[in-house]
């Protein structure tokens, strides 16, 4: 069994920083991505993409670049295109880390020490209807144009609210894509909400690109504010678009609907983890509790990047970095013998982090759009609707747990990353409880689907538990 | 639905659903669907409806296809490789059929 | 005649703690003689077998060392069809209960010849032991097809089932709620009193008054029971079990510790572990059940899982059930057992009614709690 000193769970900016930084500090370093290559989602495809070696999506893509470069002179060994299932700590004080490598096969890491920087994910935006073929998310389109140079063809639609629905829109102005709707679903008090937080936006890099962003997009664009039903319409594929503002209600006709309502943490693996996780009411999303070099309650697990909380590729990179010099302190009782550099980056950090409050309460998406009507579909896997959630409720059920045994929504392959912050909401909403009384559905190993064979050969790398008997034949007695 | 802005290095042969299809060497097989005209991948589970790629980022388990016979693979995680076979439309994998021999 | 007045369940005839399968079935039961009954549960985040079981409705090997067991077993998988279509009915739910008959898969001729000895002396003991068949490598193709090569032999027991578990969960509160009985989630109870026309209940939703209290508490049982008398040294035992994505039916017949589901999902299970109150999963034990899984059905090998859970059972030191009314609490009863789904039927008939009664029939009397009085309860 390969006994590491750390094992780094994404190739982001987060995890790439932290690699080169725990290298550079002598450790020995594993990093895990079930991605391809280095880069995560802002960087996807910045060594081999579409747009690889050129400017065309922008300069913050082409930094992704110069960061995977330093990664790969780093030297650190790196397993692409395998996922890490379950993160256990052992009596000892160590991990185990099982990563599924290739099709049937699984490994257990040990290592010291664990930083997770498994990035974000797309909040779900539940609308009747999306779950139709030519329903996809914004960052699944931006996904297509960073790795394959694809672009919708036909009239495509925007919905939702966030930075990246613009980007996107900005990032398609300059290629000459045609955008045919943008449908902003930002409700109307966002700008009182978010005015209290204006000067530190105007001190951030944002202020600057994002003026710069909306200015294209709004060019090639048209935009209508203040959307506040959407849906998707089709029989086996979208056909069209139909939306609500005020008394008006209008159908469009779509090949390409994108929904997006902003990015919030992938939390399945430090949750399964132990990691303790708390409600963050400004960003509605969960997020681990961590100190400022990113270790959780879990001694040795360390968090970095939109995985802890979203703030962005540069707030990753310096939280990777931090994460890097706090396990090289937990390991070698120092980090490093400059601390100018961690200094740096924390600096770095607090600059990078400039902003987020104002867009977080800019974009933050309406109320009724986290709760949908009862027809829609919450839980795609298992096809449960938020009717089926709010009469769960009604029953008895005041918790997400209970909720998913009444209904099974959250027991698909997804493993509740479509249904869980809706589900929570649907609760909130029934009960007048808060999301954070309320918690997140418990989320368990393997965090991602894996074959049995994958499971089964966990136990040929590991034989340290002879006490606990693997299953008998027998049922209970 | 999509289109091409880059013209691709090279290209492969992949099978889907028995047919050929010339798509860009090293594509995203999602991507590769979609360009062939692909919309609906697979049918749900519990209600059998058209399902087709979501998140494009490995976390909405819709995209789910059978490739060389292992079923309910994510094609948004897999890039194209010659000779690859691919079948859709599947709704329950029969098992017999994922063993590989 | 008018509607009865809303009931407010702060005063009931009943109050049954605990809302797993056992508490639900007894409360479904009782509510159905016509008491008013109040279900006073735990919140979200509770030790609750009931939403983490394997789902059989089982009887092959149960009681091999207590014929009283094994006849109560059978007696119970006897009424479950009555059980099933009765909730069905009640809820306009389909449980998906299939009483075909089960299977034990056999890896080695030892182990068959075990089982089968064991089955064979069971049977011996009277009529209202379970019947059983003794299958070898063909008897167990013909039945299961995907059986593999290294599966020496079998046994099939035809009194054996399965539900759909979530489903029955579900149902039986929607069939408790349909008589009536209230649910009251986030209801941990603290203490039981003794008043002189019944029990004051107290804990985090007040206080409850009631006429009979049930103790249906699973693991919490251990700490309730004493409160009215009764020592109930439950101990949690932990299962792990594992469930692919949903596949085309290949399975006619569940195993013990293999089954395909209504849905199509393969469940995998399940380990025994004494490991306190962690309901976790670890690898290497799941690595174990995995492996094990594909020896039985190689096809399985490519199934995927989507999701893995560890759960506790509620134990008794000799592993069987405990039934028992209070001497020093009169109108207290306490329910506990591991095989909470298999025992539903007799709990929402039977025991129900005896508790609705008052009258203690001798079926029961085995399972009395007296018999660990000088068992110290393990740690
Ligand atoms: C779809 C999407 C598109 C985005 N586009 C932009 C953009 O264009 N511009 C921008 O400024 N910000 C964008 N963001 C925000 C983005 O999250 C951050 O800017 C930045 O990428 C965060 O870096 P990170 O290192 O924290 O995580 P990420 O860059 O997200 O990297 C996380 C990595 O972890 C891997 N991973 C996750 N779980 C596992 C596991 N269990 N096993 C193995 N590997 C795993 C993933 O494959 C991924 O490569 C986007 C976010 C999303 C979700
Ligand atoms: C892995 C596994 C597989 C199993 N497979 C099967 C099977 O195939 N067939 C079968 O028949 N059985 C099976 N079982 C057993 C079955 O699930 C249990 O017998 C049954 O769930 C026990 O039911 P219960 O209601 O007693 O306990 P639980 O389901 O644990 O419910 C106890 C309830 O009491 C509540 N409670 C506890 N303390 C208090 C308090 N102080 N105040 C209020 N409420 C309280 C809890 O919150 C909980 O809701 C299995 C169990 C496990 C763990
Ligand atoms: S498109 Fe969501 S998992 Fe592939």
């Amino acid at each position: 069994m390969t006994r590491l000193d750390l094992v780094i769970v994404g190739a982001g900016p987060a995890g790439l920083r932290a690699a080169v930084e725990a290298a550079t500090g002598g450790l020995s370093v594993m990093l895990v991505d079930e991605g391809r290559e280095p880069g995560g989602q802002i960087y996807r495809g910045s060594e081999s993409g579409a747009f690889a070696g050129t400017a065309k999506l922008g300069s913050d893509y082409a930094a992704g670049a110069v960061l995977a470069a330093a990664f790969r002179a780093s030297g650190v060994e790196a397993l692409f295109g395998a996922t890490v299932i379950q993160i256990e700590r052992e009596a000892d004080g160590s991990f185990s880390v099982s990563v599924a490598t290739g099709h049937d096969k699984a490994v257990v890491v040990r290592a010291r020490a664990v930083i997770a920087a498994t990035g974000a994910q797309e909040r779900p935006f539940p609308i009747d209807g999306w779950t139709l073929p030519g329903v996809m998310t914004a960052g699944a389109a931006q996904t297509m144009l960073k790795a394959d140079g694809v672009v919708p063809d036909g009239p495509v639609v925007l919905a939702g609210t966030g930075p990246l629905l613009y980007l996107l829109a900005a990032q398609y102005g300059a290629l000459g894509v045609a955008i045919d709707t943008l449908l902003d679903t930002a409700g109307p008090g966002n700008w009182r909400r978010a005015l209290p937080h204006v000067a530190g936006f105007l001190t951030s890099r944002y202020a600057f690109k994002g003026l710069g962003l909306l200015g294209k997009a709004l060019a090639a664009t048209r935009i209508i504010r203040g959307v506040e039903a959407v849906s998707a319409i089709g029989d086996t594929r979208l056909s069209a678009v139909t939306y609500r503002k005020g008394a008006t209600e209008r159908t469009i006709p779509a090949h390409v609907l994108l929904l997006h309502h902003g990015v919030v943490p992938q939390i399945n693996l430090t949750w399964s983890a132990g990691a303790q996780h708390r409600w963050n009411a400004a960003r509605l999303a969960f997020e681990p509790v961590r100190d400022a070099s990113g270790q959780t309650d879990v001694p040795g697990l360390f968090i970095a990047g939109d995985s802890g909380g979203i703030g962005g590729a540069q707030a990753a990179e310096a939280e990777g970095a931090l994460a890097a010099f706090g396990v090289l302190r937990m390991l070698r009782g120092t980090a490093g013998d400059d601390d100018r550099i961690e200094r740096q980056w924390r600096r770095r950090l607090a600059v990078s982090l400039r902003g987020r409050a104002f867009l977080d309460a800019l974009y933050a998406p309406r109320q009724s759009h986290l709760c949908p009507p009862d027809e829609v579909i919450v839980c795609r896997c298992e096809e449960v609707t938020a009717g089926d959630i709010r009469k769960a409720v009604r029953r008895g059920a005041m918790g997400p747990n209970q909720v998913k045994a009444f209904t099974r929504a959250g027991m698909g392959p997804c493993q509740s990353r479509m249904c869980g912050l809706t589900t929570v909401a649907i609760i909130a909403e029934e009960t007048g409880l808060s999301p954070g009384d309320i918690g997140h559905m418990r989320l368990r190993a393997p965090v991602k689907p894996v074959t049995v064979a994958q499971i089964a050969s966990l136990s040929e790398a590991d034989e340290r538990r002879p006490t606990e008997s693997p299953s008998a034949t027998r049922p209970c007695k | 639905m999509f289109r091409r802005l880059v013209e691709p290095a090279g290209h492969v042969t992949v099978t889907i659903d028995g047919r050929p299809f010339s798509v860009a060497a090293g594509e995203t097989l999602s991507t590769a669907l979609l360009l062939a005209g692909f919309a609906g991948l697979r049918r749900s589970a519990r209600l059998g409806r058209e399902r087709g790629p979501f998140c494009g980022m490995g976390v909405c388990f819709d995209c789910l296809v059978t490739i060389d016979g292992a079923a309910n693979r994510q094609a948004c995680l897999v890039r194209v490789r010659d000779g690859m076979a691919v079948q859709t439309g599947t709704r329950l994998p029969a098992l017999a059929d994922t063993v590989p021999e | 005649m008018s509607p009865a007045p809303e009931r407010s369940g702060n005063d009931c005839d009943v109050a049954v703690i605990g809302g797993g399968v056992v508490g639900l079935s007894l409360a479904y039961g009782l509510a159905k003689t016509g008491l008013a009954v109040t279900i006073l549960d735990e919140g979200d985040i509770a030790h609750r077998a009931s939403r983490g079981n394997f789902g059989l409705v089982w009887v092959q090997g149960k009681g091999l060392d207590n014929p009283d067991y094994a006849r109560w077993s059978l007696a119970s998988a006897r009424a479950w069809p009555f059980f099933a279509a009765e909730i069905e009915a009640v809820t306009d739910t389909a449980l998906s209960y299939e009483q075909r008959g089960g299977l034990m898969a056999s890896l080695t001729e030892d182990d068959l010849d075990t089982r089968c000895n064991d089955l064979r002396r069971l049977h011996n003991r009277g009529r209202d032991c379970a019947d059983f068949e003794r299958l070898d490598a063909g008897g167990m193709k013909r039945l299961l097809p995907a059986i593999g090569p290294d599966v020496v032999g079998g046994t099939f027991c035809p009194h054996d089932g399965h539900v759909n578990a979530l489903r029955l969960f579900n149902a039986l509160h929607a069939a408790a709620a349909s008589l009536g009985a209230i649910y009251r989630p986030n209801a941990t109870v603290e203490a039981i009193d003794r008043l002189p026309d019944g029990f004051s209940i107290t804990g985090a939703a007040g206080e409850i008054r009631a006429g009979k209290v049930v103790l249906a508490a699973g693991l919490g049982n251990a700490r309730l029971g004493p409160m009215v008398g009764i020592h109930a040294p439950v101990r949690p035992q932990r299962g792990q079990i594992l469930v692919t994505e949903k596949l085309a039916h290949f399975l006619d017949y569940p195993l013990g510790t293999i089954r395909q589901t209504d849905e199509g999902g393969v469940m995998i299970g399940d380990s025994k572990e004494e490991v306190g109150f962690d309901n976790g999963t670890r690898h290497d034990v799941l690595a174990g059940i995995a492996a094990k899984a594909i020896r039985i059905f190689p096809l399985l090998a490519q199934a995927q899982v989507v999701r893995s859970w560890g759960a506790l059972r509620v134990m008794t030191p000799d592993g069987y059930p405990i039934y028992e009314r209070s001497v020093t609490h009169p109108g207290a009863y306490l329910v506990t057992c591991h095989s909470g789904v298999t025992l539903a039927a007799v709990h929402a008939s039977h025991v129900a009614g005896m508790i609705a009664s008052g009258d203690w029939l001798p079926d029961l009397t085995p399972f009395a709690a007296g018999r660990f009085a000088d068992v110290p309860s393990p740690g």
